[in-house]
């Protein structure tokens, strides 16, 4: 059951979420970053969806149950699409955008397969289980894709700081959800601390990103190799 | 196994890319300069100190908040804990980590200021407002 604090934080999300919408037109990024800004967009529209489904069904219903993971599935895809859209811009010069939608589309049916084949062995619900392994396993590839564009930023030099931000920010979002995710697997109890931290975890995104479409102006510039972790 | 090792490369990656995040806030803000109302109110002159930190933070705090900078503002304050933590451990086994820890510990004040005067001007605003209507 959903007590006030998850209420709260949903809410909050949900709001944030849709000020992302809302400082991307304001600052006119709205065109630039658009699957970005459609991943927020359907991100609220989940929400609505997710809160008419508890509202009529319950929270223990089955159909709140599917909707949830489905629609979590289906953001985890486009939010994946939309970290191959920032590849786009970092590699915009290059003309590489049909090798690059290639590549997404392989590493996205090598995770499903991948998926498929971990819980083929070890589920009778096939389908529920592989949606919820997919999510999982996007994470961590996400999580890596962003590591290897940030890697490529560094190297190629690229000093839009926005651009850079909206990569940094994503990196951090993938690795707390791919660490708690892990976490879960190893300790599978509930109730625990990260289990409250999950849903303040899905407002990170939205506020890092509304703030970067808010304070960074678009002809800002960064020099990367001042940003890293270890000096280039 | 699998769950053991995703976690230590998602720990890694995360504070790998928080630092990244944060000094990233940071040259955003450095590339402001500090009104000399504000300069005489934390004491920052050209270069801030990490020592300044706390108390342009407690000055923050007196200030109403703004939505969209809590966030970074909450973010900066993690950064500058685990430079803290740096300090108070590395940096006493490697020296030379010292005056980097000091030198960002400094970055994260002159932020604060930056937000600092960001707020000011905010509730300026919201006031102007208010008399105006």
């Amino acid at each position: 059951m959903l007590g006030p604090y998850e209420y709260v934080i949903w809410l909050i999300c949900t709001l944030l979420e849709a000020s992302v919408l809302v400082c991307a037109i304001r600052k006119g990024a709205f065109r630039r970053y658009f699957l970005l800004n459609f991943y927020m967009a359907t991100s609220v529209v989940a929400s609505i969806a997710r809160y008419k489904f508890l509202h009529d069904f319950g929270f223990n219903s089955r159909e709140y149950i599917y909707f949830y993971y489905y629609s979590d599935a289906l953001l985890t895809v486009l939010l994946y699409f939309a970290l191959s859209s920032l590849y786009s811009h970092v590699f915009s010069e290059l003309k590489a955008d049909r090798y690059l939608r290639m590549g997404t589309i392989f590493l996205l049916s090598g995770t499903a397969l991948f998926s498929y084949a971990v819980v083929q062995q070890s589920s009778a619900k096939l389908v529920t289980h592989f949606v919820v392994e997919l999510s999982q396993n996007l994470y961590f590839v996400g999580l890596v894709l962003t590591y290897v564009l940030w890697a490529a930023i560094l190297k190629m030099r690229e000093t839009r700081t926005q651009l850079i931000q909206l990569v940094l920010s994503l990196g951090v979002y993938f690795s707390l959800f791919a660490a708690n995710y892990a976490v879960q697997n190893l300790h599978r109890t509930s109730g625990s601390f990260l289990e409250a931290l999950t849903p303040l975890f899905g407002c990170f995104l939205p506020l890092s990103w509304a703030y970067t479409f808010w304070h960074v102006p678009e002809e800002a510039r960064t020099v990367p190799s001042r940003l890293a972790v270890v000096p280039r | 196994m699998m769950a053991g090792i995703i976690l230590a490369c998602s720990i890694v990656l995360l504070l790998q890319f928080f630092v990244s995040y944060c000094r990233s806030l940071i040259a955003v803000s450095s590339k402001q300069i500090l009104s000399a109302e504000v300069k005489d109110v934390t004491g920052i002159q050209r270069l801030a100190s990490g020592d300044d930190f706390k108390r342009v933070m407690q000055l923050l705090q007196l200030c109403p908040e703004r939505p969209e900078d809590r966030n970074s503002v909450q973010a900066i304050g993690v950064y500058f804990s685990l430079l803290n933590f740096l300090r108070s451990t590395l940096a006493r086994i490697v020296p030379s980590t010292l005056a980097w820890t000091e030198l960002e510990r400094g970055h994260c004040a002159y932020f604060a200021a930056v937000a600092l005067e960001r707020r000011i001007s905010f509730s300026r605003d919201m006031l102007a407002q208010q008399m105006d209507s």
